[in-house]
């Protein structure tokens, strides 16, 4: 039992992780219907301008831990949401009239220039970082000596996400621009016909998915301890079938989904072998779709009159 | 027509590759008042709407549009959101599109979205809730609530417009274009698929915002007893070219017209227009 809800608590992290970076991924696809493949990229930049900016503020004698990692905060999510910016602008908005398949191999092409890119101008070594957040709380210890461990930065990657998922609702759900943006996703024409700036409404979808990536990116630099140029790939695709598992184009499960393979991996590594992990969480993707084509929170495609 | 005109199609062209659909026509829309462009199917109305609102870029002519402030914009060279942003021109299309997903309030909400753009300077500082758009926003819940009463939908504001019953749905849409704040509204068949009560009904609404809110309209109508009930000006079109205009009678009497409608057959013709009477 303990064992158990160590391994939930490790879950539900790895989970808010991937759920941050999902969210990104489907919130692209609802607006302009395109799989941003370069996404996973964006978080490992993000995770870059992190390290990147510890660097910067430890050389410059900071050691306020808070004050340094509000900063990072706000230098990673601002730089790499001008990112995220910028590869729309450049890669996906010319191509955005051609055919259906131009965007995604100029995503998938981006991807690789912003893997190559960091590998050429920060090396190919894993990056560490010294532990910035130690600490602890021993929740309960049990007679045959297990200790379920809840750590300090545990605890701050589920505090940060939940607080980025409730602005990031408010957003969507209260403000203009959260309206643009689904008016947007429903109807682009009749959108700009109301007078909505559909272009600049994209452009800002992309900052806010490169911003949340940001924020997960520092995440896993701080849990982790270390980032590396190709980070990106595999959490980019995990996120990915987070989002395609939760229903894409779902914002609420996009998070659900990336909780869902924090936990699958997790326990699966746990009870089973670390080396199929892999294997586990996309056997079940393959399981639900199967029987939930449209994820867990998906709506069936409507067929636009 | 020696009135105040809102809009002036001067010679308008449009050709798809070696079809012509329509052919140099001119007509003009008097500022506060109705004008309706009518004609048989494939006359080239749509396509006349199309370039009005940017989706096509005429083969050759003019559309200028005359603001109450003397400002006068060339249609023909904008596009996409500049229309409703610059020109101040809303439309509606023939099927309904509004957006199904969101509310009735949510949907007139959007159509503000020039209106608290402004208010909001730019986009962070209405995220942090900056005064000046806070009163922005209330003012356009009041405005979208007004319309919502005057469409008689205020009690179902906050359900989804796709659950909307068919009638309902062509009146929320336009509610929506008139929340645009629009100098001219285009309405594309907007009486399509209602029966006669709501075709009366959307006659009253039409005429309401004539009359209380000074709003020009220009629409493509087939159901002919609200074109002759509320027009002010008729424009007839066949094959892309005018074959007629004037008040509602004399369009009604125009043998090129009736002769339009329904070919030859002109008791069946006959028929038709009577039905305004």
């Amino acid at each position: 039992m303990d064992y158990f809800a160590q391994q939930l608590i490790n879950g539900l992290v790895l989970g808010s992780i991937y759920g941050l970076i999902a969210i990104g991924y489907t919130m692209v696809y609802g607006i302009v219907g395109m799989i941003n493949f370069a996404h996973g990229d964006i978080f490992m930049i993000g995770g870059f301008i992190a390290l990147i900016t510890f660097l910067i503020l430890i050389s410059l004698g900071l050691t306020a831990i808070p004050v340094i990692l509000l900063v990072v905060l706000l230098v990673s999510m601002a730089i790499t949401a001008l990112y995220g910016w910028t590869i729309e602008r450049i890669a996906y908005r010319p191509l955005r009239h051609s055919f259906r398949l131009a965007p995604m191999l100029s995503a998938i092409g981006m991807s690789f220039v912003l893997t190559n890119y960091s590998q050429v101008a920060q090396g190919a070594r894993v990056k560490p970082i010294p532990p910035f957040i130690t600490g602890g709380y021993t929740l309960h210890e049990s007679p045959d000596g297990f200790v379920i461990q809840l750590s300090n930065i545990q605890i701050m990657v589920v505090i940060t996400t939940i607080v980025l998922l409730v602005i990031f609702n408010w957003l969507v759900s209260r403000t203009r621009l959260g309206r643009d943006m689904r008016a947007c996703e429903q109807d682009q024409t009749m959108a700009a016909l109301l007078g909505v700036d559909v272009d600049r409404t994209i452009s800002m979808t992309f900052v806010i998915g490169a911003a949340l990536a940001a924020v997960a990116g520092l995440m896993y630099l701080l849990y982790y301890g270390l980032v590396d140029f190709f980070m990106g790939f595999v959490a980019g695709i995990k996120a990915f079938t987070a989002a395609v598992l939760g229903g894409i184009g779902s914002l609420p499960g996009a998070m659900l989904g990336g909780l869902a393979i924090g936990l699958i991996e997790t326990f699966w590594s746990a009870y089973f072998s670390v080396e199929y992990k892999d294997v586990a969480a996309f056997s079940i993707l393959i399981v639900v779709l199967i029987f939930m084509p449209t994820g867990l929170l998906g709506r069936p495609e409507v067929e636009k009159v | 027509m020696n009135g105040d005109k809102i809009l002036t199609v001067d010679r308008l062209t449009m050709r798809f590759g070696g079809i012509v659909a329509v052919q140099d026509l001119s007509f003009d829309a008097e500022r506060k008042k109705i004008t309706a462009l009518i004609g048989p199917n494939g006359a080239g109305k749509t396509t006349v709407f199309n370039c009005i609102t940017g989706f096509y870029k005429p083969s050759a002519g003019a559309i200028r549009l005359a603001h109450d402030d003397g400002r006068v914009i060339a249609l023909e060279r904008l596009n996409d959101f500049r229309i409703a942003k610059q020109a101040k021109v809303a439309r509606t299309f023939q099927n309904i599109r509004l957006f199904p997903g969101m509310t009735a309030l949510e949907n007139l909400m959007v159509a503000q979205h020039n209106a608290l753009m402004r208010a909001s300077g730019f986009t962070l500082l209405g995220l942090v809730g900056a005064p000046g758009y806070r009163d922005a926003e209330k003012r356009a819940i009041d405005l979208a609530t007004d319309w919502l009463r005057r469409v008689n939908l205020l009690d179902r504001a906050d359900d989804a417009a796709g659950n909307f019953a068919y009638g309902d749905q062509r009146r929320l849409e336009i509610a929506r274009a008139m929340c645009t704040e629009p100098a001219l509204l285009c309405l594309d068949e907007p009486a399509a698929g209602l029966n006669a009560r709501e075709s009366a009904a959307l006659s009253e609404l039409l005429l309401s915002i004539r009359n209380e809110l000074g709003t020009s309209i220009l629409l493509i109508e087939h159901d002919m007893s609200v074109v002759m009930e509320i027009s002010d000006h008729i424009v007839v079109m066949d094959h892309g070219v005018k074959i007629a205009e004037g008040t509602p009678r004399e369009v009604r009497d125009d043998p090129k017209v009736i002769a339009a409608y329904l070919g030859a057959d002109e008791e069946e013709a006959v028929a038709v227009m009577e039905s305004g009477t």
